[in-house]
């Protein structure tokens, strides 16, 4: 209970953080953190393979990926404005919408059914020394067993969207391929990565 | 089971989960800042995960967790498009306000 407290705590400071800072850096840092603490809070869960793929997913790739955009976007600029604050024009839309939201949270889980857990117990039997046992809910075994018979036609479907994705970046950010023309002119001379006539370092 | 001192009922994780996702919304609706923006999303996913995990644990079934793995995955696909599109919107213009983006407007 008292880890539990301890843990809400940081993630809710580090997300706190996270939307305050006053540069994408830190942003980065808070994100970082709230990703190691939700991963803990899974292992209480006893969501172990989810836990370690937070980590892994979560801040070895994509907060890499932000960082490497901080890095070529922002070198010692400002790349876009901040503008007005939006508050005061946002604020009684997402009441309303807030509103709407919280009662149909209210309202579903009034109508739900009681769980088989109602309470979580970090210490109870589980998966923790186990993970090789498919039986035991949370282990690793159980999730990968889960994943590729009951729900391997989702997996399948998240790798054709990781092949989208792909291409769908390098359409959007990759510079246009040269003609073999093109490259025989120039010879052996590389391409910069930064081309000069780009607002990249303005 | 019996509910003892150790026990953390369910409620407090959806409790801590809504808060992470409220903290997400005031971040895209409040910054202005598009990397920020986009951290502030991948702060709402994480609390749909957490809501996910939970409910896995509480109704001992491991179909929340691999709905997470899937939202994982598209966090993963959402950032590396979204990053893309920052990069390509800032390479067009230097000094952009987020609200006067209306290209795709149509």
């Amino acid at each position: 209970m008292i880890a539990f407290w301890v843990l809400a705590l940081a993630l809710i400071a580090s997300g706190v953080f996270t939307i305050t800072a006053s540069k994408p850096v830190y942003s980065v840092v808070g994100l970082l953190g709230n990703f190691v603490v939700l991963a803990i809070l899974y292992l209480t869960l006893q969501a172990e393979f989810l836990a370690v793929i937070q980590i892994v997913v979560y801040s070895g790739a994509i907060l890499v990926l932000f960082l490497f955009v901080i890095a070529l976007l922002s070198s010692g600029v400002k790349p876009f404005d901040e503008g007005t604050n939006r508050l005061p024009r946002v604020l009684i839309p997402a009441l309303v919408l807030g509103g709407i939201a919280l009662v149909t949270i209210v309202f579903s889980a009034v109508r739900s059914p009681s769980p088989a857990q109602p309470s979580i117990t970090a210490g109870s039997p589980g998966a923790l020394g186990q993970t090789g046992e498919a039986g035991v809910f949370g282990s690793v075994a159980n999730f990968g067993q889960t994943l590729f018979t009951t729900n391997l036609l989702p997996f399948e479907v998240t790798a054709l969207l990781l092949m989208v994705a792909v291409i769908g970046v390098v359409l959007l950010a990759g510079d246009d391929v040269p003609s073999r023309l093109q490259v025989r002119e120039r010879g052996t001379e590389r391409e910069p990565i930064v081309k000069s006539g780009e607002p990249l370092t303005r | 089971m019996t509910p003892s001192a150790f026990a953390v009922p369910i409620e407090n994780y959806i409790g801590l989960s809504a808060v992470i996702f409220f903290l997400g919304v005031t971040g895209v609706i409040v910054r202005r800042n598009p990397l920020i923006m986009l951290m502030s999303i991948e702060l709402m996913f994480n609390a749909a995960n957490l809501a996910l995990i939970t409910f896995a644990k509480a109704w001992v079934n491991a179909a929340g967790h691999i709905f997470a793995f899937l939202v994982i995955t598209v966090a993963a696909a959402e950032a590396a498009i979204g990053l893309a599109i920052v990069v390509v919107v800032f390479r067009r213009a230097a000094h952009v306000d987020v609200d006067e983006i209306a290209t795709l407007h149509g």
